[in-house]
């Protein structure tokens, strides 16, 4: 109720303030501001630039995401996939562009405020806590949500005791969910690497954020478990409402399962549609035939 | 209400291992309050419980920053003699403060100076952050040299323990400085191993596993590092108090040199890294080793072996022990001791 209220409050703000930019700066913020005051734009990005020593790893990227869908940004290696998602997630700086979340825009994203922007992702090399087990694993993803003091905690207060026990109770929803009930208690380095991956997304997911920022998921996976995590992926869209984009290497994977899909090629967006028209698309088959598709590895950096 | 369900559902109570911990626990109490102060000599309490429990209690703190948070360490001396000066002088220029609090706000003063010297951890890693507490190690050491208020002018620099007493009771005799030193041990290594099992610890140990994950997901990175070196710090300073006042009675600065830093790392890479019973394996092995090489070398080789040679001997057995634990067993002795429990388990059953 009250987070409610200050979510409010917060995007009347910050709408105010992307108005009074729209005024002060040129045509792509005025745009910017726009879509961020659209209810049903979750995030928006606006004339994204980004360079490494020289190199451009995106240059003026558009991108809009709508409320429940599964947005896929899909593009050869080093299209710069990865460079987004982590402008995004304000692991990177962006040089040029704003990035509008749920009604705030940034020209640089807080990493720090990201749980509490609503916003989650997982990492394309696994980012989890090998000396913590698969339950805190995932109870540390409500980190942000928790206001009790160490103090508090050795003393067993009841503040943290209702912390722990809220917390707990959303960590045991999201095991079931992701059927992680038996790996539940061991150490998460223990575990086989697409169960890893699994747990990566159970620590995103017990957050509950607006938006889901998930970095090649199915990376170095069979076809068995890629099938399982797109279906997790579905659910997870279906039964939380949570808004996703999806980064994929692999064209094939995200085709069944994207609302709309925008193609990165050389750190430009070359389409940008639902799956069937950027299929068709000259330009993405160009893209894609040229360069060498379907190998698993890094793609930016 | 709803809670204490919740826990209940939870937790299936293990009536074994709750029978089993109580045993535990209690004969730990039965020995260190009843067998230890009946029986134990006073070369066994002076020359080898001190230390043991003083080192132990250091080894917490510092596995707290270094094996939970992952931050490295080697200013632990430093902050054990802030530990130990600042409660000289609290004692001695506040009249009739009762010990306990002497003791914390020693540790306090030490907690203030973790931080500031915790703050080049917020930028630097790994071994560029050690070599920055080394600062601390030096400037601590240089400012109670240089200032003769630290010591009430004392011409080198040496402080003596106060007279000890609790609610009147005398504690100067070497079982009183035990009991005194054997229950700040356990008060505060209990509240330790509640807090690495508390929301604030596994925020350690994602720091320390993960510093970006961590920070996306929300773990304010910046106030946990600096928490781990506060609270590390306060308890490695209360170490430093049972060091001067239950140990030694008589420090100097330089008491609270480099090698004392070291040692300190060495027990929690020898005990165990994130482990608390690492802390305190370590540290007995720590303390047991000088007398054991002593009498082994005594053994073999007579009267050749002086204290020069053992000295030196020491060090290659600890060197090199090191390198065995690091690359055999980077988790220690603790990880030893449980393979141990586990074989015997096995045995028996």
């Amino acid at each position: 109720m009250i987070g409610a209220s200050l979510g409010a409050a917060a995007y009347e703000r910050a709408s105010e303030i992307s108005a009074i930019l729209a005024v002060a700066n040129p045509v792509g913020d005025r745009r910017l501001a726009r879509l961020s005051s659209r209810p049903d734009v979750v995030l928006a990005l606006s004339g994204i630039g980004i360079s490494f020593g020289g190199v451009k790893a995106l240059s003026d990227v558009d991108l809009e995401v709508e409320v429940g869908e599964i947005r896929a940004v899909i593009g050869p290696n080093g299209a710069g996939k990865s460079s987004l998602i982590n402008i995004i997630s304000g692991l990177y700086h962006a040089d040029r562009g704003r990035i509008a979340i749920g009604g705030q825009s940034f020209s640089r994203v807080p990493a720090s405020r990201l749980a509490r922007l609503g916003v989650a992702r997982t990492f394309q090399n696994l980012a989890l806590f090998g000396g913590l087990s698969v339950r805190n694993n995932i109870a540390c993803g409500r980190v942000h949500t928790r206001r009790a003091s160490f103090v508090e905690h050795i003393a067993g207060l009841p503040r943290a005791r209702s912390e722990d026990a809220g917390i707990a109770e959303k960590t045991d929803q999201i095991v079931a969910f992701l059927h992680l009930e038996s790996v539940a208690d061991r150490l998460v380095a223990t575990l086989p690497y697409g169960l890893q991956k699994r747990v990566e997304l159970a620590r995103a997911l017990v957050a509950e954020p607006k938006l889901l920022l998930l970095d090649e998921p199915m990376a170095g996976m069979t076809a068995t478990e890629k099938a399982e995590m797109a279906g997790f992926v579905r659910a997870a869209r279906d039964r939380h409402g949570v808004t996703i984009i999806l980064i994929e290497h692999d064209i094939g994977v995200v085709m069944g399962l994207s609302d709309r899909v925008a193609v990165l090629d050389y750190g430009r967006k070359i389409a940008d549609g639902t799956p069937a028209e950027v299929r068709a698309d000259p330009a993405v088959i160009r893209a894609y035939i040229g360069t060498a598709e379907g190998e698993n590895g890094e793609d930016i950096r | 209400m709803a809670v204490q369900a919740l826990d209940a559902a939870r937790l299936p109570v293990d009536w074994a291992k709750l029978v089993q911990k109580l045993a535990l626990a209690t004969a730990l109490f039965v020995v260190a309050y009843g067998v230890v102060p009946a029986y134990a000599s006073g070369y066994l309490v002076e020359a080898i419980l001190l230390p043991f429990l003083a080192l132990s209690l250091a080894a917490v703190g510092l596995n707290l920053l270094t094996g939970y948070c992952g931050q490295l360490s080697l200013g632990s001396s430093a902050f054990m003699a802030v530990g130990a000066f600042g409660a000289y002088n609290f004692n001695l220029r506040v009249e009739g403060l009762p010990l306990a609090v002497t003791m914390i706000l020693a540790g306090i003063s030490a907690a203030g100076f973790g931080v500031v010297f915790g703050l080049p951890s917020l930028r630097l890693r790994g071994f560029y952050l050690a070599v920055s507490t080394l600062a601390a190690q030096f400037f601590v050491q240089w400012a109670l040299t240089k200032f003769g208020w630290f010591s009430n002018d004392n011409p080198s620099g040496v402080i003596s323990a106060p007279h000890l007493a609790v609610a009147g009771l005398s504690l100067d005799s070497a079982t009183g400085r035990y009991l005194l030193s054997v229950t700040t041990v356990m008060v505060l290594t209990a509240l330790v191993w509640r807090l690495v099992n508390s929301a604030t610890g596994r925020n350690f140990i994602a720091v320390r596993d993960n510093e970006t994950a961590a920070r996306v997901i929300g773990v304010p990175v910046l106030r946990t590092k600096l928490l781990a070196f506060a609270i590390s710090s306060f308890i490695i300073g209360i170490a430093g108090v049972l060091w001067a006042f239950t140990y030694l009675r008589t420090v100097e600065p330089a008491g609270f040199n480099l090698d004392r830093s070291f040692q300190i790392l060495f027990i929690i890479i020898i005990g165990g890294l994130a482990s608390i019973r690492g802390a305190f394996l370590g540290a007995a092995f720590i303390v047991v080793l000088p007398l054991f090489l002593s009498r082994l070398g005594a053994f073999l080789f007579g009267g050749l072996f002086d204290s020069g040679v053992l000295d030196m001997s020491q060090r290659i057995v600890l060197g090199a022990l090191i390198i065995i634990f690091l690359i055999a067993e980077p988790s220690g002795l603790s990880a030893l001791f449980d393979r141990l429990k586990r074989r015997i388990g096995s045995r028996s059953s």
